[in-house]
């Protein structure tokens, strides 16, 4: 033990650190939540300072899935292959209330909260959600990829 | 060509097939019994001062509880047809009943009924007689029920995507 467990914990401190800031995302964008991510994305608001300035779209080549605007039944089996494709480690963030919940489509055709079909590391609420609340979700899930820490 | 002469030609032609007939703010409809629709779709399409050679749409309405037809036929499939030559519109109702939800298909006369009939026996359960391949358009297979009937439950969850109830 000792030195060499010292050694790992201290080796998954830096990993997590450098991970945290090289957020290599995924946008699934499908409706009207794309807005409020590319004015997040922009220079305003600026994610770049958080490390998240480059998305990547091949999921293969990503870290984080971010799930912008509502999931139909029909999209489903397309954001369950797309999460299947990422390589680990993956996080997912649901953003906006239609991923979160199903939002105000109680109706056939939508999927009631996409955590129904893959799991959700970080929920950000809202209809949009305001770029400080997804600067919020993003710092959440450094704080996750940084410690290894269990959902919020 | 008015709408009024078009409603009187169709009556000529199908007698005692053409149910009704009404017109609301220039807009005229004819209500046709099963056994005439097709005859009445390719009378509107191939009548030379006729000419409707446009299906502009084919839908249904669910009529379930509507107040004042509680003993009526339960749907209406619709058509909407337009003629581009003669620039004219004519809408053209069909009565069904619940417990026999057939039509005869129009693709034969419009290719693309073949689509909006599909759709119509996705959203509705109305089947269409003769359609050369009625799968659900919007939903998908093993999707249970149709949606846009009145007695759908708005809450109703599907076997393949959850949240389990």
């Amino acid at each position: 033990m000792g030195v060499g467990s010292f050694f790992t914990s201290k080796l998954d401190e830096a990993i997590g650190w450098g991970r945290k800031y090289s957020i290599f995302q995924y946008p699934f964008v499908t409706a009207c939540c794309g807005m409020e991510y590319m004015a997040t994305a922009c220079s305003h608001y600026d994610v770049d300072r958080f490390g998240a300035g480059l998305p990547r779209f091949s999921p293969r080549q990503a870290d984080v899935l971010f799930v912008v605007g509502t999931i139909s039944h029909k999209m489903a089996p397309v954001l369950k292959r797309i999460y299947d494709q990422m390589c680990e480690p993956k996080w997912v963030v649901a953003f906006g209330v239609c991923t979160c919940t199903g939002g105000f489509y109680n109706n056939y055709a939508t999927v009631q909260g996409i955590d129904t079909i893959i799991p959700v590391d970080v929920y950000i609420p809202g209809c949009p959600p305001r770029p400080e609340s997804v600067i919020d979700g993003l710092m959440k899930l450094q704080e996750k990829i940084a410690t290894g820490a269990q959902r919020y | 060509m008015d709408g009024q002469a078009i409603l009187a030609r169709l009556e000529t032609r199908l007698g005692a097939r053409l149910l009704g007939t009404h017109d609301h703010r220039g807009d005229h409809t004819a209500i046709v019994a099963r056994e005439g629709i097709i005859e009445a779709l390719t009378f509107s399409r191939d009548e030379s001062d006729l000419r409707f050679n446009v299906l502009m749409d084919l839908t249904a309405v669910d009529y379930l509880k509507l107040p004042g037809r509680e003993d009526g036929p339960r749907f209406d499939v619709v058509y909407h047809l337009y003629s581009i030559p003669h620039n004219h519109r004519i809408r053209l109702k069909v009565p069904v009943e619940q417990d026999d939800p057939v039509v005869p298909t129009a693709t034969s006369l419009w290719p693309i009924a073949n689509w909006l009939e599909r759709e119509v026996w996705d959203m509705f359960g109305i089947r269409f007689a003769g359609h050369p391949d009625l799968r659900r358009l919007l939903m998908y297979e093993e999707f249970e029920g149709h949606p846009l009937r009145k007695d759908y439950p708005i809450e109703r969850r599907q076997p393949l995507i959850g949240p389990k109830v």
